[in-house]
């Protein structure tokens, strides 16, 4: 069955790749356009085999410190929202992170602010990376660009998240959740037992032996020698995590004289982009950020120094373009081009804004 | 006879529980939560369940309740315990999972929270402090404070016109049809300590046996927050506490 193809939407996707990772809790609440994802994991009823735990919270804060619960505990634990519901959880982000607990997190972004609209977008990018609730810390940002890649990150998002003891998050959007597409699942792979959990995670709090002292889950220090040594922790923690896990995709950048800098749907759109623009004989490549946070600086940085200019295309206002220019360093003209509101771009309009705001200026 | 000679084994009537380590307590003179702690480290020795209990601390004062009582601990942000608590139970059912919560947290900040995990019947134990005041932050308001009561944030006393009226949250809980055992109980006298372990007892056995959420309210002084020596704080919670909360349990199935 591990070569069986399917054909889903994103949202199934990350549910069923949940169930076959292993997953031992599911804690959502219905927002559109990421409910699928509940709904697929109620249809599959995973705790009558795997044995997966699916609950829908009464609230989204109630969900992720459901997650914060079944995380302190070692259990491998996850939610899914999207941009407004992700607001609400950003309390408890804080908290997972500064907990250092291990959990999987999705947001399918819809636009905003406020209550905004259903259909997709990409603004919740600052919200994700430079960390949307209180204090100084990271989430591992994966951000899929096709069904295939919202099933694979589950797996991806939960080894990460376990090796360096850090919340990750799959930042989607709405075009990547709700369109089909030809799927590989993951095989099934047995949920861990309480045993391997508390050999592989000996902070969890699974009940105290009296071979130890008692485990315990917090992110509290009144004292500020110490706290700050925890901050430094994490610091150092999270240069660990640029060093190794910087993830990104070059289409056609060997021989490209301009460079367009997108992640996710748009992503997929400028591949587009760069067809039109190399039938009219314009070298364009495209290199997309598989990783938002850890950011593939280094390689923008090397690209600066090869090609004529960048446009970074977002479907926002302009969030990444920022960390793109801080990886270029100003070496070379780096415009953006977005659409906002929930218009998704199209890749002629991304072609001419490379000519305008790029090529000929 | 000679004080030396009076200690030795066989004269041992008391001593502290097991399970309560050395460190120094934070709290104030007076102040219920040792006494309540020490009955849940005494409840869970007896029974046997240290292996397998998971507590949840709150944000409050009891937020260090992790520093005193040697078993596994989670520190939950503030209200939020009981969406710990049903993801450790939901995923460890066959822990002994509890809340320690005070009214702030529980009956303000947390009542969605609560409310929801008591009405899916979530095999868990809360204890939940109601000393009618937010006693870490200094002493302000809180949903349980009583009519006319004065704290740092209603300095002319509780005025129900524009604060709105005490919360007996603990009278909603019961209506639900998740919820076992409510049961209100206090620590000011040794009957009343005798008491509440006994209904502690009863909501950790609850857990362990799956039969939905029980909470356990301890009607309790906080002298700092009141203003009072902790004799006077006791004499106080009976004569007034005690007339808006009543003793005794709601629902015990």
């Amino acid at each position: 069955m591990s070569e069986e193809i399917t054909l889903m939407k994103g949202n199934e996707a990350v549910a069923h790749a949940a169930i076959r990772y292993g997953t031992d809790g599911y804690f959502g609440y219905p927002i559109t356009p990421q409910s699928e994802v509940l709904e697929t994991l109620m249809n599959e009823a995973p705790w009558k085999t795997t044995g997966m735990i699916v609950l829908q919270a009464e609230s989204e804060v109630a969900a992720i410190n459901m997650v914060y619960g079944g995380a302190s505990c070692g259990k491998a634990s996850m939610t899914s929202s999207s941009s407004p519901g992700m607001s609400l959880k950003q309390e408890g982000i804080s908290y997972l992170a500064g907990s250092e607990l291990p959990c999987l997190l999705v947001n399918v972004m819809r636009g905003g602010p406020g209550l905004g609209t259903i259909q997709p977008s990409q603004s919740d990018y600052f919200q994700t990376v430079k960390g949307g609730g209180h204090g100084d810390y990271k989430l591992i940002t994966l951000a899929p660009n096709s069904v295939q890649e919202m099933a694979d990150f589950v797996e991806l998002g939960f080894e990460l998240a376990f090796k360096y003891r850090n919340p990750a998050i799959i930042l989607s959007d709405g075009v990547i959740g709700q369109m089909m597409e030809k799927v590989k699942l993951p095989e099934f792979r047995p949920r861990r037992t309480e045993e391997e959990i508390r050999e592989q995670c000996p902070w969890a709090t699974l009940g105290k032996p009296a071979s130890r002292k008692p485990n315990i889950i917090t992110s509290l220090e009144l004292d500020a020698e110490k706290m700050e040594k925890n901050n430094l922790r994490f610091q150092a923690k999270y240069r660990e995590i640029e060093k190794n896990e910087v993830r990104f995709e070059e289409t056609n950048c060997k021989d490209a004289d301009y460079l367009l800098v997108a992640f996710g749907s748009t992503a997929r759109i400028c591949l587009k982009t760069i067809e039109l623009a190399r039938e009219e004989g314009i070298k364009v490549g495209l290199l997309r950020p598989i990783t938002l946070w850890p950011f593939p600086s280094e390689i923008l940085s090397q690209y600066a120094d090869k090609v004529k200019g960048m446009l970074t295309v977002e479907m926002n206002a302009g969030q990444m373009v920022e960390d793109v220019r801080l990886a270029v360093n100003g070496k070379v003209k780096v415009e953006f081009y977005g659409r906002l509101g929930g218009i998704v771009p199209t890749p002629d309009k991304v072609l001419e804004a490379l000519k305008e705001k790029v090529i000929q200026s | 006879m000679s004080n030396e000679s009076i200690i030795s084994p066989e004269n041992l009537v008391y001593a502290k529980p097991e399970l309560m380590n050395d460190n120094d307590m934070h709290y104030c003179p007076g102040c219920s939560h040792g006494v309540v702690h020490k009955l849940i480290a005494e409840v869970i020795k007896e029974m046997d369940i240290q292996e397998i209990t998971i507590g949840i601390a709150p944000v409050g004062c009891a937020v260090f309740a992790y520093n005193y009582i040697d078993i596994d601990w989670q520190e939950a942000a503030h209200g939020r315990a009981p969406a710990l608590a049903t993801a450790a139970k939901r995923l460890l059912p066959d822990k002994m999972v509890f809340t320690y919560q005070g009214d702030g947290d529980l009956s303000a900040i947390g009542t969605a929270e609560t409310i929801h995990a008591a009405n899916r019947g979530e095999n868990i134990a809360i204890i939940f402090i109601n000393n009618g005041i937010y006693g870490m932050t200094g002493g302000q308001m809180a949903p349980t404070t009583l009519p006319m009561m004065k704290t740092a944030t209603s300095p002319e006393g509780r005025n129900t016109a524009t604060m709105g009226n005490p919360l007996k949250i603990l009278d909603l809980l019961s209506l639900l049809d998740g919820v076992c055992l409510t049961t209100r109980q206090s620590v000011h006298t040794a009957g009343a300590v005798r008491r509440t372990k006994r209904m502690i007892r009863k909501a950790f056995e609850n857990s362990m046996a799956n039969k939905g959420t029980s909470i356990v309210e301890i009607v309790s002084t906080c002298s700092s927050g009141w203003k009072m020596t902790p004799v006077e704080a006791n004499n106080w919670m009976a004569e007034n506490m005690f007339t808006f909360y009543p003793m005794g349990d709601i629902k015990n199935v």
